[in-house]
């Protein structure tokens, strides 16, 4: 039986490192070539010698697909395509395209000249690397060759993700890279048509999670900006360059605009200014709001949104300043913070999750008193708050999406293994279709049942048809009699004359006879005319037998 | 049986198909169809013969030549072999028999013929469409009915899905409603054996058709029938509801909508749920079932859910309230909803800081078996519709919102919150809707403490029709404590301060605030009024908006509440007395203990104006009696009489707004009639008074005519040209004829006055002389007495204010010469008729010049019945100045002519207005409707 086989190299019960193998159809495809933002040795990349011990990977794949820009999706792509080598075609939409690079460079600026490390990819090699990339349009479908076929739908989560549908003949893979259910202020919800895939590979980060509606955590988190600025005080904001940053900046300068305030509001910069110059161009991927308001004013030429210089940090009066990173570890954040924490009119708010041991981390813990660098200890009178804008699809936003593609098996990837048991069993339960979740190295491989397309000569059918019953049941499956030719690696039904035409046989009649002794008291003529009609009654009902056998 | 009937059909066609070319040889003969029958023989080539019909078919055609021109198109039907020119010739056919006047019956039996011999199925499906459009025409000839509908039962096995289309398209709309198909069929021409069966069932098989556009076919013409009247069988149910599972979408749409009717049909009939025992009412199961399509993937889809929802007021609460159902999940932990935690946190005394830490901290671990990630039924229908992609769906759940809540207050309760969530939209218009929605819901709900933070924090939005609607909101709001009404009261005086222009609308919203709340605004009113058992405070500044608006509030909860003014200090009372005569509308009337009234004019020192309306009334009536009693004008005193009258009568429209109308109807009626003693003219006073009944307009024409014929004694005795005196007179008496025909039913009520007098006259009148005519008017004139008015029911007069500009400002308007400067006009109408077509701007320049300005349809809002906000920019230009100087601003009400007027607003009158003279009915004119407001504006010289 024909299969599909599943192997992550990372991202199996894991998440970040998302790198998945696929096989269909005779066809080998990587989704996504990410790295691991929690390891700084070997571990951070996949281990691209599972598919290959020595030489390039070029001659293993036919095609390798990016899911969307950050990190942990397409941060191994210079590593692979050009340290290891792959020369094949690269596909990622047109967004992702566009940003990736700069994603990439800024994270090889850190490692290389932060942190000192040899032995990285180099500011060429990205080059080099961005040239094998094939640009994806949202809805087109992409014929990678002869057979295989790609298509990407919309995928919410941040500027130009995509799902993608990977097809050969029959057989279809979809892999959802990440996506979000729920529209958000700048990114409209994931859609998918009922493709009906043979398998739905699936993130599933918040697995367990069922979230509270976005309006109360954004008003909330309004609220909150606003009372700390009317009282004076000065509101900090630690984000990651790209994604959520841009969201929250939508978020506070439509309110600002809303509410006619006057409390400036900055934006450290850094990649931003690049990457926020792909927003505006890129108003297709985004939200109904955006696209329909554009003509008037494009939402991202922020009215009240200015770069920040680092001696604003000192001006009297309420501001709003965005700083990266996002996890107080470092930067332009950790200077501000340093700066404000001790005024108990200020506000940190922390809108995303933060890794142990980063100042995040401690002051979301509640501890009052920081130690730095060089035995100082600061105390943190602000106020911290938590605030959860993160563009995963929940537990409940997987389920819709599995109702909207209908696919025939479900596997799970980017998750945490406990998590996703849960999801597992709910899925299995819900759907009674069988769901897998593969370790990294681990291949898991589903039986699919293709169809098997035949040509049809037209005459032959329209005969059939003229045979043929009502129409209204042209659903159900029908018996024909035909002539199946398998010549060249293509199949055809023509009827038998034709065939023996074709074929320049001619036709060779088998005649069975077979003797049969009767005893009956009728004269000659009186018993043939009997063993005529019956004959003639249970002809009818052998021709349509043999029909159905032929 | 059946092969003799065949055999006589076949015959009939045959004598039909015979009968065509002897009637078309008589018919060719009139010169339309004449010239299209050489056309078409002269086209060469298809595309030719194309141009010909597309040409011909711009051309209108008179009823009585659609007969011979579709004999000659069906002529050149048969003869044509290209497929497109038939279709065409078959479209033009479905259009010619659509003209007014023609009966096509006559051509049905061709049209059906022609379906005979057709193989294109494109064809085909046109000429069903023109069988279809031929039918709609004659719904009631049961017979041409029948036989197309067995014709399109005949085609209802095409294999081409254009065809199968029509034919259900057809069926929907002609199958017979009352009785089943079969027995007509059974005894008609052409029956089948598979005929025997209604519409419903004919056209339910098509729901599994192959073809999506023939499904979604199959449930419209299902959708039409039912519309027709049909009553639906339940047995439908259960395929409609597999067919929202459709991969298709607009089957899905169909379907969503077939559901829903047949929920409306049979609410109360029992379905099985399906692997189960259980049974439930069918209304809730269909319910569940359109909840459910609210998360579909085509939004086209959510929104006909989302809206559909709203209308299905049956369902029992229990699924209602499940609509609105969330469980949140973190790891695996129950967590509970915002929602939840701050009505939690209100119940706990605590209020809503924000700022505990991990309040939303997961609580109990959650039982992996019990948690349902499908959303089954209509769980949490309207917390997807809300959170929607598009603002269509959101819009559409809000209004469905709003319906369900109406009918249940229990629901209200619980959606509550979720109204609240959408004043945060990021879609102005939904943020608007919600409000509204609000509004309409608040009989049936209180206001919690937190979520009334929540609306009021909106009072900043920038936009003034969000803040206007929240004003609207608060009118109608209960709150539940006094802290909600000091909260309220801080952001309304906030708003007022942020945004100065919203004054009259912050004022309104007290006034309800403080009637509606008397009792929580009592222990409030000393730190209201600041003050102090001991000490005398400084007294506030009696000019400060702030002041007033809370003055607003706590005078209007002194109405029902006695024992609030002993809180009042003495300036209190003196504002008190001021606000009431200046902010009349604002401030009630109280009964202030050991004061005097406070209101004083010579209306309550004649002891009537105890404030209530009855009085007032009474009072209104006195007046009128007292005029009445008056015979002749030239009295001496009757005009000082009048002239106290009317004066009384203003004030009375002051004072009480119920009768404002009438009040100031009757003053300027009288006002009127003082004027024509005085030998001055007059107009409008006809149409700036809404609610007037004949005999009152009668009357006011009695008066024009009376003024007409002043005006042409006046002429004829200054101009002594007999020319124009002549015109004038004709003028005249095509007047007196008009009035004639109009209020012939009034004139009982006119005895003795200037125009029964007239028309007593009239003979004469048209066959003398002008001058003759002039001495006869003259002594008309002078015997005829004078009409009392009686007064209708209700009388709203017409009236604007322009609040903004509100010609206060010093600084002139700057802007170059040659470019245009916008002004932003808000104004309020009242009792305007069809304010969009009447209301103008009128914009008056110190040179004279005057422009007129007609306001889109779009800058008139409607916030209340009678009421209408105008917000609008009228643009300025003019040539340089040298210093600034003042415009005036006013609205205009245009009106056309008394007759035409009146044909519009009383379509009885139509049949005496047909033979009326034309040529002065049409003339426009303009009635200011409000004051003018001067503007400074300054066009600086555009610099080089």
């Amino acid at each position: 039986m024909p299969d599909i086989k599943v192997t992550p190299l990372g991202a199996g019960q894991d998440v970040g490192r998302s790198c998945i193998l696929v096989s269909i159809g005779g066809k080998n495809i990587m989704l996504d070539c990410g790295m691991h933002m929690g390891y700084n040795d070997d571990r951070r990349f996949p281990d691209f010698s599972y598919i290959t011990q020595n030489g390039r990977l070029t001659e293993f794949l036919d095609c390798v697909i990016i899911s969307h820009f950050h990190l942990d999706h397409c941060g191994a792509l210079p590593y692979m395509s050009e340290m290891v080598g792959y020369d094949g075609p690269i596909y990622m939409t047109h967004p992702t395209k566009a940003i990736c690079p700069i994603l990439l460079e800024d994270f090889r600026k850190i490692t290389v000249d932060k942190k000192g490390e040899t032995n990285f990819f180099t500011s060429q090699m990205i080059k080099d690397c961005m040239k094998k990339v094939v640009p994806l349009n949202l809805h087109q479908t992409v014929q990678v060759d002869e057979e295989l076929e790609i298509k990407a739908y919309y995928a919410g989560h941040v500027l130009g993700a995509a799902m993608v549908q990977i097809k050969v003949g029959s057989e279809s893979v979809v892999y959802t890279g990440d996506y979000n259910m729920t529209p958000d202020r700048h990114l409209g919800a994931a859609w998918i048509d009922k493709c009906r895939p043979d398998l739905l590979i699936s993130e599933s980060t918040y697995a367990t999670t069922i979230r509270d509606s976005k309006r109360c955590r954004e008003r909330d988190f309004l609220k909150k900006v606003h009372e700390t600025v009317e009282r004076g005080g000065k509101v900090l904001i630690p984000v990651f360059a790209l994604g959520r940053a841009q969201e929250l900046c939508i978020l506070l300068e439509t309110f600002w605009e809303r509410m006619n305030l006057k409390a400036p509001i900055y934006f450290s910069t850094g990649l931003t200014e690049k990457a926020n110059h792909y927003y505006k161009l890129f108003i297709t991927w985004t939200n109904q709001k955006i696209r329909k308001t554009f003509v008037q004013r494009n939402m991202f030429e922020f009215k009240h949104i200015k770069a920040f210089d680092r001696s604003y940090a000192d001006n009297p009066g309420p501001m709003v300043v965005f700083a990266t990173p996002g996890m107080l570890h470092a930067g332009q954040s950790l200077l501000i913070f340093k700066k404000w924490a001790g005024n108990e009119k200020n506000m940190v708010i922390m809108p995303g999750y933060c890794v142990q041991g980063t100042v995040g981390h401690k002051i979301l813990n509640g501890q009052k008193k920081l130690e730095m660098e060089g035995r100082a200890t600061l105390d943190v009178k602000l106020q911290v708050e938590y605030m959860s804008f993160s563009a995963h699809a929940d537990a409940k936003g997987i389920m819709q999406l599995i109702r909207m593609a209908e696919p025939r098996n479900m596997l799970l990837v980017h998750g945490e293994a406990k998590k996703m048991e849960f999801l597992k069993d709910k899925i299995e339960q819900e759907f009674s279709i069988s769901c897998y979740m593969p370790a990294n190295g681990e291949t898991t491989s589903i039986v699919t049942n293709p169809s098997v397309p035949v040509d049809i000569s037209l005459n032959l059918l329209k005969r059939e048809m003229a045979l043929g019953g009502p129409l209204p049941d042209a659903k159900r499956p029908r018996t024909m009699h035909g002539t199946l030719i398998m010549k060249d690696n293509s199949l055809r039904l023509v009827s038998p004359e034709q065939a023996l035409k074709e074929l320049g046989l001619s036709e060779h009649q088998l005649r069975f006879t077979c003797r049969v002794q009767l005893h009956d008291p009728h004269s000659d003529n009186d018993t043939l005319g009997r063993i005529y009609t019956h004959l003639k009654r249970s002809a009818n009902y052998t021709t349509h037998t043999s029909l159905l056998q032929k | 049986m059946s092969a003799h009937i065949n055999h006589v059909v076949v015959v009939l066609q045959q004598v039909s198909l015979e009968e065509v070319p002897a009637k078309k040889l008589r018919l060719t003969k009139p010169s339309k169809s004449a010239a299209l029958h050489i056309d078409l023989c002269k086209a060469t080539s298809p595309t030719d013969a194309l141009q010909y019909l597309l040409s011909f078919a711009r051309r209108p055609v008179e009823a009585e030549s659609v007969e011979g021109v579709v004999r000659i198109l069906l002529e050149h039907y048969y003869k044509e072999s290209d497929n497109s020119v038939r279709l065409k010739i078959a479209s033009l056919l479905g259009l010619l028999s659509k003209t007014q006047g023609f009966a096509p019956d006559c051509i049905v039996d061709d049209a059906i013929n022609t379906l005979n011999n057709e193989k294109s199925h494109q064809v085909l499906a046109q000429l069903l469409g023109t069988l279809l459009i031929i039918g709609t025409q004659l719904p009631d000839k049961i017979a041409v009915v029948q036989r197309l509908i067995d014709v399109a039962c005949k085609h209802l096995s095409s294999t081409y899905f254009g065809v199968r289309n029509k034919c259900l398209q057809l069926l929907g709309c002609l199958g017979t409603v009352d009785k089943p198909l079969s027995k007509e069929t059974d005894a008609g021409p052409g029956a089948q054996t598979s005929h025997v069966r209604d519409v419903q069932s004919v056209i339910s098989d098509y729901f599994q058709d192959q073809d999506p556009r023939v499904r979604t076919a199959a449930i419209k013409a299902m959708l039409q029938l039912h519309e027709r009247g049909m009553k639906i069988q339940q047995t439908i149910y259960n395929q409609a509801c597999k067919l929202l599972s459709d991969d298709y979408e607009q089957v899905r749409s169909a379907a969503v909508q077939m559901v829903w009717v047949l929920s409306q049909l049979y609410p109360e009939s029992i379905v099985p749920i399906p692997s189960s025992n259980e049974e439930i009412r069918l209304v809730d199961d269909s319910f569940g079932k359109i909840c459910h399509m609210v998360s579909d993937g085509s939004w086209v889809v959510r929104v006909q859910a989302a809206k559909l929802l709203g209308s299905m007021h049956q369902v029992s609460p229990h699924f209602l309230e499940q609509t609105l159902d969330k469980k949140l999940m973190s790891d695996l932990r129950r967590k509970r909803t915002a929602h939840e935690r701050a009505k939690e946190l209100y119940a706990s005394g605590e209020f809503s800081s924000g700022r505990r830490w991990a309040d939303d901290a997961p609580k109990e671990k959650v039982d992996t078996s019990g948690v349902n990630l499908i959303d089954s039924g209509a769980c949490g229908a309207f917390v997807h519709g809300l959170e929607d992609e598009m603002y269509e769906v959101r819009i559409s759940a809000v209004e469905a919102l709003c319906s369900l809540a109406q009918s249940s207050p229990s629901f209200a309760e619980k959606c509550l919150d979720f109204l609240v969530d959408m004043f945060n939209d990021e879609i102005e218009e939904v943020r608007l809707q919600s409000i509204h929605v609000l509004r309409q819901i608040s009989t049936h709900i209180t206001l919690r403490e937190d979520q009334l933070d929540t609306v009021l924090a909106v009072l900043e939005d920038s936009s003034r029709d969000i803040r206007e609607a929240l004003h609207e909101l608060l009118c109608y709001t209960n709150v539940s404590t006094k802290d909600c009404i000091q909260l309220a009261l801080v952001e309304l005086l906030k708003n007022l301060t942020k945004y100065p222009t919203d004054r009259n609308s912050v004022w309104k919203c007290l006034k309800f605030l403080g009637a509606r709340h008397p009792t929580l605004v009592l222990p409030i009113v000393p730190e209201l009024l600041s003050t102090h058992p001991y000490f005398d405070t400084p007294e506030p500044d009696m000019d400060d908006p702030a002041y007033i608006a809370v003055l607003v509030l706590v005078f209007n909860a002194a109405k029902s509440c006695p024992t609030m003014p002993a809180l009042f200090s003495d300036h209190t009372f003196r504002h008190y007395a001021y606000l009431r005569d200046s902010l009349s509308h604002l401030v009630p009337h109280l009964r202030l203990p050991g004061r005097k009234q406070t209101a004083s004019s010579g209306l309550e020192a004649s002891g009537v104006g105890s404030g209530s309306l009855e009085s007032a009334q009474n009072f209104l009536q006195d007046s009128l009696v007292r005029v009445s009693a008056l015979q002749n004008l030239e009295t001496p005193g009757a005009q000082d009489l009048l002239e106290f009258t009317i004066r009384d009568l203003l004030r009375l429209g002051e004072l009480q707004t119920e009768l404002a109308g009438s009040a100031d109807f009757c003053a300027t009626y009288l006002h009127c009639q003082l004027l024509l003693t005085k030998w001055l003219s007059f107009d409008d006073l006809e149409f700036l008074y809404s609610g007037l009944e004949t005999q009152q307009i009668a009357t006011i024409h009695n008066v024009r005519l009376q003024a007409k014929a002043l005006q042409l004694i006046l002429t004829a005795r200054s101009k002594p040209g007999v020319d124009r005196v002549l015109g004038a007179c004709e003028k005249f008496l095509q007047d007196v004829e008009s009035f004639q025909r109009l209020f012939m039913t009034e004139l009982p009520h006119f005895q003795d006055s200037f125009v029964e007098k007239l028309l007593e006259l009239m003979p004469r009148l048209t066959t003398c002389k002008p001058l003759d005519l002039v001495k006869i008017l003259q002594t008309t004139l002078r015997q005829s007495g004078f009409i009392h008015l009686k007064l209708p029911e209700q009388i709203h007069r017409a009236s604007a204010t322009i609040i903004e500009p509100t010609g206060e400002s010093d600084n002139p308007l700057k802007f170059t010469t040659g470019l245009v400067v916008a002004l932003d006009i808000d104004a309020t109408l009242e009792h305007v008729q069809d304010p969009q077509t009447s209301v103008k701007v009128q914009v008056l320049y110190p040179d004279g010049q005057s422009h007129i300005i007609h306001p889109k349809p779009g800058d008139f809002r409607t916030p209340g019945p009678g009421r209408v906000r105008l917000i609008t920019q009228v643009y300025l230009s003019h040539s340089a100045w040298t210093e600034a100087c003042q415009i005036e601003v006013r609205l205009l009400l245009a009106y056309s002519s008394s007759s035409s007027k009146q044909s519009a607003s009383k379509p009885a009158w139509n049949e005496s207005m047909d033979g009326l003279p034309t040529s002065e009915s049409c003339i426009e004119g303009t009635i200011h409707l409000s004051k003018p407001v001067k503007v400074f504006i300054m066009p600086k010289p555009a610099r080089r």
